[in-house]
């Protein structure tokens, strides 16, 4: 029993070491762009309670953002739906990517479930740099120390901001909107340890816009699984001829 | 803009489940994956590549105050940031702060 409850003291600590991570970098920049959302849903017309809402219940910036876009337009559900979910779609293997990290040997599958809540591009990022200086087994507890914070802190920033962004003059409503992309691009190439990372990352950088102009409605799809997978095949040629070399030198 | 409980009802059934039924998958398909398998390499290259083409378009193609903004500002000053990043020790605050201070330079200096 004493043992039990060591482990259970041992995954608050890891908890609130997690918790510790909303004062990071990623997550202040996240804040910052999460001001610039309140001000846009009170420019379309959410009300305080619908914003919040939204970003409780979908915790996905750019999803946020698309859902408001056809919802403006009048859009029916069906069609809300299928572009949100568009969209949305890099959150499966952004998860997955994440999961062999972060599972212990005999987390439910249930638990896992839950905090897939919490992982969107901010929190991705932050797990793929911290995770692997946590012990495997409180790597779960970090994780959802530090996206539960996240998430609540900043669905409170948007309740507590929303009506006075309006007032901010338009430079510094830029600024904040131009936080997000630039901190994404800093932070991922800051964090990519392998060559793969770094090929999808110039990859996807060109295709992503590139083929919004050609496929509006599912360039980061084709931009994902065609960019993602050319740099795969790319680097397992790399990999394949480096292993080749080592073995007629040795 | 529709008013009331649909609202809520449009953001339930096109904002949560839209996305998270892909965290689902996305947590039933990463459990099947080793730590260091072929097949996790060519996962972590699609993540990568779908992260990058989404922030290269909130850069090209914005939406909000900065959309008024020219292109070549918002590319110039991404740009310039990322080489100055680069060049020095790749320090994220620096790739945070060179852009967004050159990009508030521009517009100021464009009088928006």
């Amino acid at each position: 029993m004493t043992g039990d409850s060591e482990i259970q003291r041992h995954h608050l600590v890891w908890f609130l070491r997690g918790m510790r991570g909303i004062s990071s970098l990623p997550a202040l920049i996240l804040m910052a762009s999460y001001v610039g959302f309140s001000a846009f849903a009170l420019q379309s017309g959410l009300t305080r309670g619908e914003a919040v809402f939204m970003t409780l219940s979908i915790w996905a910036l750019p999803a946020q953002m698309i859902l408001i876009g056809t919802m403006v337009g009048g859009a029916p559900l069906a069609a809300s739906f299928a572009a949100v979910t568009l969209s949305s779609i890099r959150m499966m293997p952004m998860v997955a990517s994440i999961m062999p990290q972060m599972r212990g040997e005999r987390t439910p599958v249930a638990i896992l479930l839950f905090l897939s809540h919490f992982l969107a591009i901010t929190s991705w990022v932050f797990a793929t740099q911290r995770l692997e200086g946590v012990p495997r087994e409180n790597r779960v507890a970090y994780f959802a120390g530090f996206g539960i914070t996240l998430t609540l802190t900043n669905a409170a920033i948007v309740g507590v901001s929303y009506g006075v962004v309006s007032s901010f003059p338009p430079v510094i409503a830029g600024a904040l909107f131009m936080m997000t992309p630039v901190y994404f691009v800093a932070s991922i190439w800051a964090s990519a340890t392998q060559p793969v990372v770094k090929i999808a990352f110039a990859l996807g950088i060109v295709l992503g816009p590139l083929l919004a102009l050609w496929a509006p409605d599912f360039d980061v799809l084709y931009a994902g699984l065609g960019g993602g997978t050319v740099a795969y095949l790319i680097d397992r040629y790399r990999r394949r001829r480096l292993k080749v070399r080592a073995g007629a030198e040795a | 803009m529709v008013d009331g409980w649909w609202t809520y009802i449009v953001i339930v059934v096109a904002g949560f489940l839209a996305t998270d039924i892909w965290r689902w998958l996305g947590v039933l398909a990463g459990n099947r994956l080793d730590d260091d398998s072929e097949a996790l390499y060519w996962v972590r290259a699609v993540a990568t590549a779908l992260v990058m083409a989404v922030t290269a378009k909130l850069i090209v193609f914005p939406t909000g105050t900065l959309a008024d903004s020219p292109l070549w500002l918002r590319l110039g000053a991404a740009g310039i940031g990322f080489v100055v990043f680069l060049c020095a020790g790749r320090r994220v605050v620096v790739g945070v702060a060179v852009p967004i201070v050159l990009l508030v330079a521009g517009l100021w200096w464009l009088g928006r």
